[in-house]
């Protein structure tokens, strides 16, 4: 694997859009072309050395380039935005729209991230040792067709409508998640470890979400099901006990399942 | 300023020049006869010349496009062009920005494109986006078929008053011509219901389709209209609708053809029959009725009939069928938004997918191929995709290539589409092929004729617009049967426009906006005195129910920066 270090400078205050930081545009570059790499602040471009020092060497295949981000990129949005291969590391925040859109390979931050990470994606794995904002893994805005593949992970908390139209693949939330988890999802699997505000699944019309913490308020629109140990899910046995609900019935034609651990969801099951 | 186009390979309809090498001269925006030494030399050597496009029903201005645009931030998403040269930037795949709008119908050569749906109340506006809808000329057309003063007048039998009422609403709203969208259904649904057929009176009103049909297409004649009416038939998009199609066609038969300006013969355009044409009960025993439709369109001459032909794309359906919006929101489960237009019209936009391995949607391609095949006159039918509602006008030069190339729609039948293109319809059956000569009629010569332009429109002779196409295509060695894809891609991207003598686009590519498109409208007087007592008593009905003041209704002259109006009766 080659690496390139991109070590940042000042940050600037308009957000820097990278979309070309990729493997899959640095790839067959040398140093000194990627440090020419176009990339737009505002409504200008500069090249990227003007934003980061460029240093390492490159390769010819997107899957054999690991770029690591050096340093807190706190206003640098579409890091890694429809990479297909190789890796990326960022050593610090990133803004949003980290790894929209992305096909494959692995992002991994280990700072916090903004909105809309993993939106729209359809492969890969993103991880993010930090928290996430919003729209964690949605849709476009407006679309009804969201993520469709790939892996995200999040260590700590995200906000509201993760997993928006989410089709396939599977996230992972460490933390504690806001409200709308999991909103208009029609396939894939959502695993909270942590506790949800409320509305988990609301118009979901299919996929999985479990949560194993606790969900302050649970939507009206899900069938009770009953008691499940040991539950199987994509092929995955997830251990401990779970009411399982049938749902959003307020949709038509809805047969998502949302899974709540017994521990500490007594509230939301009717009596 | 003076141009001269030589060696082209000429297709005018109206002058019944069929591909001969001619030139072209151009001076001060009309085609003349001669111009001097120092005209300004186009070579068109074994290039297609055609008149500019006339695309007389589309969606392209107005609140419900721009609704379209709003709930659709995906579809601007996937089609986004930047600044480049004199062009502004732009989106939107199925519902392009306005400017985007000009840019792409000038693109393909096309000119002068409708507004096929006006609610009088938003004409404001529409003809706000047609100021910043750049190169194409352009008309609009106001909504009639369930505006309560038309109901009404025509409940208590009063012609008079309501022809009074329509001149006046024409002028008021600078219309072009009466459009009539499910005629007593829309009402209905402003109540939740819809009618089914023609002979389902709306509710309060009492007046059914058929009574409105009736009425308004007398009213035309008695107003001189360029255009007759403008009919979008009861019952869009139900298997079965096609008896309520026919009946509908048989209504204004027999009234007399009375336009006062343009040589139409007409009493009835009926618009994007494709989605009107279908049999059975449902949509399992549904089967294409388009060979009765083509039928019926051969056998009469009070009809001139456009497709909306579906592109199999994904697009985005806007009418002010409201009902129908509605249904087809259920059947698809996609976003949708519904207006109601206080005492004159509603509206829906619902996305829609027409997946070329979906059975209906391939159903649907086939009807409307079969009704451009089947109708022997191409000077009764017109191109249109009813666009955005059955795919984006943009798909124009592919319909071309389908009509040209049965090689095309064999592939299409064999290799991409469902099964039920064939199983449901007889396009597979069908192998006539549309010569150049007859493109030029559905796109230039029939619009223009039928919507009453056709002195200065869809022809180059002496005294018409200098509005020309030129596409690098040439017939005396490419064959569009065979060459289906070169000739789709010519038609994409003219290799010369001129619009009003300047040229607009070159090498595919918008070089030059020119003067602003023209606005048509028309402007007659029925009868002065009735005319100022229709007024008077719409005012009072103002008060009690519109939400806007009557004397903020009227659209101002200054909204149309290059007015053209076009006379009816002045009396």
């Amino acid at each position: 694997m080659s690496e390139i270090i991109l070590t940042p400078k000042e940050q600037p205050q308009v957000p820097l859009e990278a979309n070309t930081i990729t493997p899959d545009s640095f790839a067959g570059k040398n140093i000194d072309e990627i440090s020419n790499i176009a990339i737009w602040n505002g409504n200008k471009q500069f090249r990227l050395s003007e934003f980061f020092d460029v240093q390492g060497e490159s390769a010819e295949n997107p899957s054999e380039i690991k770029i690591i981000i050096d340093g807190d990129i706190y206003n640098t949005k579409r890091i890694g935005q429809s990479m297909t291969a190789g890796e990326i590391t960022v050593k610090g925040n990133a803004n949003m729209y980290v790894g929209a859109e992305m096909d494959g390979g692995k992002i991994t931050v280990e700072g916090n991230v903004g909105s809309w990470a993993g939106q729209d994606m359809k492969g890969g794995e993103l991880t993010v040792l930090g928290n996430a904002g919003d729209y964690v893994g949605s849709a476009y805005r407006g679309d009804w067709r969201g993520m469709s593949g790939g892996l995200i992970t999040i260590h700590g908390n995200v906000g509201n409508e993760i997993a928006e139209y989410m089709l396939g693949g599977k996230m992972v939330i460490k933390g504690n998640v806001a409200i709308m988890p999991g909103i208009h999802m029609n396939g894939g699997l959502l695993i909270i470890e942590g506790n949800v505000v409320a509305r988990t699944g609301g118009e979901m019309k299919g996929g999985t979400i479990v949560v194993k913490g606790v969900i302050d308020e649970f939507l009206a629109g899900f069938k009770y099901l009953g008691v499940e140990r040991n539950i199987e899910v994509e092929g995955e046995i997830i251990e401990g006990a779970f009411y399982k609900f049938k749902g959003d019935l307020a949709t038509k034609g809805a047969s998502g399942i949302v899974y709540a651990a017994v521990a500490g969801n007594g509230h939301i099951v009717p009596k | 300023m003076e141009h001269i186009i030589k060696n082209g390979i000429v297709y005018d309809p109206l002058n019944e020049v069929n591909g001969e090498q001619m030139d072209i001269c151009i001076k001060d925006g009309k085609i003349v006869d001669s111009v001097s030494e120092d005209a300004n030399v186009t070579d068109a050597s074994g290039q297609i010349i055609m008149p500019g496009g006339v695309d007389p029903h589309t969606h392209i201005a107005g609140a419900k496009v721009n609704v379209g645009r709003m709930i659709r931030p995906e579809d601007s998403k996937k089609d986004a062009e930047s600044l480049a040269g004199i062009k502004r930037a732009g989106s939107g795949f199925s519902v392009p920005s306005t400017f985007m709008t000009g840019y792409r119908y000038a693109k393909m050569g096309y000119t002068t494109a409708m507004e096929a749906a006006m609610p009088p109340l938003l004409a404001r506006h529409t003809h706000e986006e047609f100021v910043d809808t750049p190169i194409i000329d352009h008309a609009a057309y106001p909504l009639f078929g369930n505006n309560w003063f038309v109901m009404d007048y025509l409940k208590e039998g009063d012609l008079d008053k309501c022809a009074a009422y329509v001149s006046w609403l024409l002028k008021s709203t600078k219309g072009y011509t009466i459009k009539i969208v499910n005629p007593a259904g829309t009402e209905a649904w402003a109540w939740g219901g819809n009618v089914h057929g023609i002979n389902d009176p709306a509710p309060y009103f009492d007046v059914t389709g058929a009574d409105i049909i009736k009425g308004l297409a007398e009213v035309n004649e008695m107003l001189g209209l360029p255009h007759p009416i403008h009919l979008h038939c009861n019952d869009l998009g139900h298997p079965g609708n096609y008896e309520t199609t026919l009946a509908s066609f048989d209504i204004p038969k027999g009234i007399k053809v009375n336009p006062k300006h343009g040589s139409r013969e007409a009493v009835l355009y009926a618009t994007h029959v494709q989605f009107h044409s279908y049999g059975g009960t449902n949509w399992r025993d549904f089967v294409s009725e388009a060979p009765k439709i083509a039928d019926y369109v051969n056998k009469n001459d009070h009809i001139v009939i456009d497709v909306g032909q579906v592109t199999l794309d994904e697009t985005t359906t806007m009418t002010a069928d409201g009902p129908m919006e509605y249904d087809l929101h259920t059947l698809n489960g996609l976003k949708w938004a519904n207006c109601d237009v206080e005492l004159e019209t509603g509206s829906g936009v619902v996305p829609f997918l027409y997946s070329p391995r979906a059975p209906v949607p391939s159903a649907q391609w086939g009807v409307g191929l079969e009704l451009f095949l089947l109708v022997n006159d191409p000077g009764k039918i017109c191109l249109t995709t009813d666009s955005p509602n059955a795919g984006p006008f943009t798909r124009y030069p592919r319909v071309m290539a389908w009509l040209m190339s049965n090689r095309y729609r064999t592939d299409m039948i064999e290799n991409k589409i469902h099964k039920w293109a064939q199983r449901k319809t007889s396009i597979a059956t069908l192998d006539r092929e549309y010569s150049l000569y007859e493109i030029a009629q559905i796109s230039r010569s029939t619009p223009a004729k039928v919507l009453g332009l056709s002195d200065t429109k869809g022809h180059l002779g002496v005294g018409a617009d200098a509005d020309i196409s030129i596409f690098n295509f040439n017939p005396e060695t490419q064959d569009p049967s065979a060459d289906y894809m070169a000739v789709e891609e010519a038609l994409s991207n003219a290799s010369y426009v001129f619009k009003d003598g300047e040229i607009v686009v070159k090498d595919g590519a918008v070089v030059n906006i020119g003067i602003h498109g023209r606005t048509y409208w028309v402007n007659s007087l029925y009868d002065a005195e009735l005319e100022k007592q229709v007024e008077a008593e719409v005012e009072k009905v103002f008060k009690q129910y519109y939400s806007v003041n009557f004397a903020n209704y009227p659209v101002q002259d200054e909204y149309l920066p290059r007015s053209n109006p076009v006379n009816g009766v002045m009396e």
